[in-house]
């Protein structure tokens, strides 16, 4: 059963009470929440995911309300990991941003029968390409154009590299957009791809969420195999540059961009030899998304 | 109604890995993750799965969390043994024996309490006239304080039995150097010698100590009771049940010198209270007599211990969403005061607790 066939009041309650067991990727999630943002945005975004069964949960969220005090003045959002708070109360204006980087921190800090690298992966013809990212370097922007235009959706966030296949596995969720990529994504994209009304004055500036396409959470059972590893770089302005990175830099570069690279020690350093060893690895440049997809495409097509 | 600890699927599991797991259902299995989870337990529980062979009664979905948390515990003991290694660097450099307490000191001494056992902060015991110096070899190689604030700093120094917390430079983790195991200020005031006289050296390592068995015993069941953190409570009273297992093994019977070491020590109290909550949750295989015996050498009066035995189940509970009551929160409140009283007298305490309140509300 799809999120988008409960009606909405249905999902409200169903929200308030027992919560709802979304699948996410290879996680089911079971969210609960009385706010009134949750539901709306849950509806917006994730109508296209399927709900399980109760007992396959692995994931226990609940977005709620600090106190009652908190649900009138300055109404505050708390984020809760089975009873576990890890985050300081934020805005109820930003409790579903919240509920986005609280489940990146529940996978990071739970799921290591992957190692999951910060990064975007998005995959065309059988070949998943990933941007690890820093922030700022356009990977979330750079995947939300690739993505509007066919490719893909793995992830906007993290990259699920499975220790036992070698292979990425897909968890894909809305694409966050921040600050001035909200309108070169908009102005970008084809008229059917969502982008949510902006949040201001989050952590990290003005936050919108750009729906992930239908057919990519279709096939969230489906992994992929790493081919090119391409680390973005937005620049105000210049010509488009796709350089070779050596395989040593690239490997360095990646450890420090996973959340457990620590905790898996040996395992994760012999899962990223062997991505590598398949993979072809680059340094791009780009200060318009139009160039980034041409020269991306061709890539993937060589 | 939230469920009684006594029958969580995580105390049923612990008593009895192999009868439980067989009884489970995939629901409870979940409950049972869940709940192993909020106890800092997840890991100790996959240790005992590993060890009974019980993965094929665990719902294949629910494997990857059992896998995933014996990675955090075998990287969590790979950083441990590292941190204890450098800690032995810069103290013996300076020629400054020492002991490592509670978690360190099972892993170094390969206690079975350390399989699946997740580490946070080191505890090291150094003697009260060699603190100084340990301090200044410590921070030569890399550890700082991390209270800098002049009233924590007296605050650690003059009351309590440890140097403020250290924290290493590069690799951000915490150490906490004492020179005794309860603070000076406490009622009990277990003569610290008589702990050295008791250590036993870490083989390969002179100058680096354990305590002894039963010192270890007694050392647990004290921090459990003295100590205000009760999210960690059962966490705990597993150490000390994993303990008391051991000691069984090695004494048989004969567990007299237990008794009379907790005298010595001052620690019967503790030692009763650690007991009974260990058979009372984990059915730790403890001989009547010894228990009969320590009741009426140490047992506190009826409605104390009434008190005692409603409060500290209570606190104990794993909360998971749903579970968590606002009597939840009393108790765990009431214990924290409690385990602060047990340290300070009240005419410390009021004033201590009033201007850590105050700060907070800064």
């Amino acid at each position: 059963m799809l999120l988008s066939s409960i009606p909405p009041r249905k999902l409200k309650q169903q929200l308030a009470e027992e919560g709802i067991n979304l699948k996410i990727g290879p996680f089911v999630v079971n969210l609960s929440s009385t706010l009134p943002k949750v539901a709306e945005n849950l509806s917006d975004l994730y109508g296209a995911y399927t709900l399980e069964d109760s007992h396959r949960v692995d994931f226990h969220i609940a977005l709620q309300s600090p106190s009652i005090i908190r649900r009138w003045i300055r109404p505050q959002a708390i984020f809760s990991f089975d009873g576990y708070l890890p985050f300081k109360p934020l805005p109820q204006t930003q409790s579903f941003a919240m509920f986005e980087w609280g489940l990146n921190w529940c996978v990071a800090n739970n799921a290591h029968q992957y190692l999951v690298i910060h990064s975007a992966v998005v995959e065309k013809n059988g070949k998943a390409v990933i941007f690890p990212g820093t922030p700022g370097s356009g990977k979330s922007t750079l995947c939300a154009g690739l993505v509007s235009q066919g490719w893909r959706l793995l992830s906007d966030e993290m990259a699920l590299l499975s220790t036992e296949t070698g292979l990425i596995t897909p968890i894909p969720r809305p694409i966050s957009l921040k600050n001035e990529s909200i309108d070169i994504v908009r102005s970008f994209a084809n008229d059917d791809i969502f982008v949510g009304k902006p949040v201001h004055d989050t952590a990290k500036g003005s936050v919108a969420h750009m729906r992930a396409p239908m057919s990519s959470v279709a096939r969230s059972d489906e992994a992929a195999v790493p081919a090119a590893i391409v680390f973005p770089k937005y620049r105000k302005d210049g010509s488009i540059e796709l350089l070779p990175l050596s395989k040593g830099r690239t490997f360095l570069e990646l450890a420090e961009n996973s959340f457990n690279y620590h905790i898996l020690g040996s395992t994760a350093f012999s899962a990223l030899t062997a991505m590598l060893d398949q993979c072809e690895c680059f340094r791009l440049s780009y200060h318009n998304l139009d160039d980034a997809y041409a020269t991306l495409g061709n890539l993937i097509d060589a | 109604m939230p469920e009684s600890i006594m029958q969580s699927c995580l105390i049923r599991f612990l008593r009895d890995p192999q009868h439980s797991a067989a009884k489970l259902s995939p629901g409870e299995w979940q409950m049972l993750i869940r709940q192993a989870r909020r106890s800092n337990l997840l890991s100790r529980m996959t240790h005992l799965v590993e060890t009974y062979d019980l993965l094929s009664f665990v719902p294949e979905h629910l494997q990857p969390h059992l896998y995933s948390a014996q990675l955090v515990s075998s990287s969590n003991l790979r950083s441990v043994k590292w941190e204890v290694l450098q800690i032995y660097t810069a103290l013996s450099e300076a020629d400054i024996p020492f002991a490592l307490l509670k978690g360190a000191a099972y892993v170094m001494s390969e206690r079975d309490a350390f399989q699946g056992r997740l580490f946070g902060d080191i505890d090291i015991l150094v003697r009260d006239e060699q603190l100084k110096e340990a301090e200044k070899a410590l921070i030569k190689h890399g550890w700082f304080c991390t209270k800098i604030d002049p009233y924590d700093q007296k605050y650690y120094r003059t009351w309590m039995h440890e140097l403020p917390p250290l924290k290493h430079l590069k690799r951000q983790t915490d150490l906490d150097v004492h020179h005794t195991i309860l603070p000076p200020t406490a009622a009990a005031k277990p003569d610290i010698n008589k702990i050295w006289e008791q250590v036993i050296e870490v083989k390969d390592y002179p100058g680096m100590y354990v305590l002894s068995l039963q010192d270890m015993i007694l050392h647990s069941a004290t921090h459990l009771f003295h100590e205000g953190d009760f999210e960690q409570g059962l966490r705990d009273v597993v150490d000390l049940d994993a303990l008391l297992r051991e000691y069984s093994l090695e004494n048989g019977r004969a567990w007299a010198g237990l008794l009379t070491r907790a005298e010595t020590l001052q620690l019967s109290r503790s030692l009763y209270y650690g007991l009974r909550y260990a058979r009372m949750l984990l059915k730790t295989p403890v001989p009547e007599a010894l228990t009969r015996e320590i009741a009426t050498q140490a047992e506190p009066f009826g409605f104390s211990r009434y008190l005692m035995d409603k409060m500290l189940l209570k606190a104990m509970m794993p909360s998971c969403i749903g579970q968590r009551t606002h009597l939840l929160g009393l108790a765990r409140f009431i214990l924290f005061i409690r385990s602060h009283y047990l340290r300070m007298p009240m005419r410390l305490l009021i004033p201590h607790l009033l201007r850590k309140a105050l700060r907070q509300e800064k």
